[in-house]
């Protein structure tokens, strides 16, 4: 017996065994750069392969990296949760490289090995289109190529890219994102051009990943100040793994202040809080609150049962067991979030895979 | 209801406001263009003294990166929290439907109206010669 029949679980990490899966994907020039330069691993700092975080202990396996086949992720978490549709997150070194280029080819590999590797192999997979946030020309070459393969639901990049995402730069790509219906997927993780944390380098990891919901927010204002859901309407915008209990007392400063200042910015005609309810969603693991009664109070706060979207975040160590979804949330609440408010997110889920 | 004579006419040249105890109540006198407009000196929201705020216009745009001001001198900003008002309608530009600050209906009256009664001049010495900004509330 499943936990939750028909879960879409929204945020799942099959991890690229390394640069040899890869080379198939590539082309001449790009093989042959990656072998003789002897260019492996493509880890993210941010997830650091052997960091309790990264796996939880019953999932690694003895040798070699976790969650990297369709087979043991479906044994591990699809099949225990029933989960319908569990969309492919690949964090990869393609997305922080200095190279523009480079991070665009191990992009498209990425791409394109999930592809054949997962969504060919089990059809409850399906895939955020990788993009290297390092150059939106290239990003959104990417989604062009990939976008027609229904199969691919959402573009994703790091949250902490080269600059604030609500600036010009990237509008090419968040209207690529608009055009095609697709959410824009930020994950937690750094391209790491900046400090971690706004008053400089963090000592430690503990810093950098207590403090990474600062950085959601950062884009989040900038996404709404520069007006980008006044020039994009249509965009939406999901942030993963960015946790919850976060997001009340972001709203209310974000209220109060728009009340006050908001003739800086006067292109941004509704409050924040409804911009934010009506563009903006969020993986709902880690949630980030101590118990039931706390769960309810924020979801309260949060004011819609629309936004939160179910995640396991397999194979990051989030939970015990098959308890993947905190306690406190009623069961209509909890049905929205397991099934419909995904289903509402990424309408290409409602398709038939073809 | 009561009419209080608050101020003769020339006290607020166009573009000025100046705030009055108007019958216990500290209400501020806006000359917007020869009207006058009356607004409590209290704000809706916590209760700053709204009229000693910014006078300002209506900051409007229609696209990212559109910057235009209109309604010049219009509105006021309270001094604490920064609430944009309408200072014609007390209306609040953040929550129009449910913050709306206090106003008082202005009229101009002739000193030889005034003289005549039954209007309260509390502070204020009448002249048959002048103009009134009269408040009734």
């Amino acid at each position: 017996m499943s936990c939750y029949p028909g879960a879409i679980d929204c945020d799942i990490h099959p991890t690229v065994p390394g640069i040899k899966a890869l080379l198939p994907f590539m082309d001449d020039y790009w093989q042959e750069a990656f072998v003789s330069r002897g260019i492996d691993g493509l880890e993210m700092a941010s997830y650091p392969p052997g960091a309790p975080i990264s796996c939880r202990a019953d999932w690694r396996p003895a040798k070699g990296r976790p969650a990297a086949d369709p087979a043991t992720i479906a044994r591990q978490s699809l099949d225990v949760m029933g989960t319908a549709f569990a969309i492919c997150n690949p964090l990869t070194g393609g997305q922080v490289a200095v190279s523009e280029s480079m991070g665009a080819a191990v992009c498209r590999a990425v791409n394109d090995w999930i592809s054949k590797e997962f969504l060919d192999k089990d059809a409850r997979f399906r895939a955020s289109i990788i993009v290297p946030p390092q150059s939106p020309e290239l990003a959104v070459e990417e989604i062009e190529r990939r976008a027609p393969d229904r199969r691919f639901v959402q573009v994703m990049i790091p949250v902490a890219v080269e600059m604030m995402l609500g600036r010009r730069y990237y509008w090419p790509l968040l209207a690529a994102c608009e055009r095609h219906g697709l959410p824009l997927g930020l994950h937690a993780g750094s391209l790491h051009r900046y400090p971690t944390t706004s008053n400089g380098w963090s000592s430690h990891y503990i810093q950098d990943y207590v403090s990474h919901s600062q950085t959601f927010e950062d884009q989040l204002l900038s996404l709404i100040h520069e007006g980008a859901f006044v020039k994009f309407p249509g965009l939406r915008v999901v942030l993963i793994e960015s946790g919850v209990s976060w997001l009340p007392g972001f709203i209310w400063r974000a209220i109060k202040t728009w009340r006050g200042v908001r003739a800086e910015v006067p292109y941004v005609k509704r409050s924040p809080a409804e911009i934010v309810r009506e563009h903006v969603r969020l993986t709902a693991q880690p949630f980030d609150a101590p118990d039931a009664a706390a769960v309810m109070r924020i979801v309260e706060m949060i004011d819609s049962d629309e936004m939160l979207l179910f995640a396991t975040d397999y194979p990051h160590w989030q939970f015990e067991g098959d308890r993947a979804v905190p306690e406190g949330l009623s069961a209509p609440f909890l049905a929205k979030m397991l099934i419909d408010n995904p289903i509402a997110t990424y309408p290409r889920l409602k398709e038939k895979a073809t | 209801m009561q009419r209080y004579v608050v101020a003769p006419v020339a006290e607020i040249p166009p573009g000025t406001h100046k705030v009055f105890a108007v019958g216990g109540r500290p209400i501020g006198i806006f000359n917007l263009d020869g009207e006058f407009y009356g607004l409590l000196n209290r704000c809706p929201h916590q209760g700053g003294s709204l009229c000693e705020g910014l006078i300002t216009g209506l900051a409007v745009g229609d696209r990212p990166g559109e910057f235009r001001m209109v309604r010049k001198g219009e509105m006021v900003r309270c001094p604490w929290h920064g609430w944009e008002f309408d200072i014609r309608t007390g209306q609040s530009w953040c929550e129009p439907s449910k913050v709306r600050a206090r106003t008082y209906p202005t009229e101009i009256a002739s000193g030889a109206e005034v003289v005549k009664g039954p209007y309260v001049a509390e502070t204020v010495p009448v002249t048959v010669e002048e103009q009134y900004v009269v408040v009734e509330f």
